[in-house]
């Protein structure tokens, strides 16, 4: 599966390194990652917890789609998408993108590339519970 | 014709409810499946739209069986 949406805490390390006996060795010479965490403060408040909400359906369409285009146009070994929903606390892991390329370069490209598309069009929603109360987040251009 | 329309995180909450089935007109809009399923409540600016899980626009048009999607700009990652 290249793309999965979980509704537990996962260890980003654990899935890559899991997720590489999985190629073949030698099929790749470099392997870029990306993970995002939940912080504890946003926009001047402390957060406390967070739940992520989706569309399921689309959701996990969207991600199939984008890992498999990002496979294509890259010529990647392998991509990877983790996307966390549900309950998450701050420092559990949130996101993982992954790429597995013949060079440095494919790998980079391709890791942001899954990273900035999913943030923009895949359908999660964060609320945030914070020590002014609950919110429904909104990303600012300059959370980058 | 049987459209499912759904509504997700603030649209959600703002509506009071996440899906609803409506009997619409044949060749209607995504638009006018707004209107009709939230009995005319003005469409936020920055709403995003899907049929059947893709994204589309608001003067797209919908057919029988469509699942029609709202929902707020997503924030995910």
């Amino acid at each position: 599966m290249p793309a999965r949406i979980i509704e537990h805490s996962f260890n980003p390390w654990q899935i890559l390194a899991q997720h590489e006996t999985s190629l073949a060795p030698g099929s790749f010479g470099a392997c870029a990652n990306f993970v995002g965490s939940m912080r504890a403060f946003n926009a001047g408040n402390q957060v406390s917890q967070m739940s992520l909400e989706h569309y399921p359906a689309m959701t996990q369409q969207y991600l199939d789609e984008l890992c498999a285009h990002t496979i294509r146009r890259w010529e990647l070994v392998d991509g990877l998408i983790i996307h966390r929903v549900g309950q998450i606390k701050p420092g559990e892991s949130i996101v993982l993108t992954a790429a597995w390329a013949a060079h440095r370069e494919a790998a980079f490209s391709a890791c942001r590339y899954m990273m900035e598309e999913l943030k923009t069009n895949a359908p999660f929603w964060k609320k945030e519970i914070t020590d002014i109360g609950e919110r429904w987040v909104h990303d600012a251009p300059t959370d980058i | 014709m049987s459209i499912s329309v759904k509504f997700f995180a603030s649209l959600r909450e703002q509506l009071g409810t996440g899906s609803v089935e409506i009997d619409a007109v044949s060749a209607s809009t995504v638009r006018e499946v707004w209107q009709q399923a939230t009995r005319c409540v003005e469409i936020p600016a920055n709403t995003l739209c899907a049929i059947n899980m893709h994204y589309t626009k608001l003067d797209d048009t919908v057919h029988d069986g469509d699942e029609v999607a709202f929902f707020p700009p997503v924030t995910g990652g």
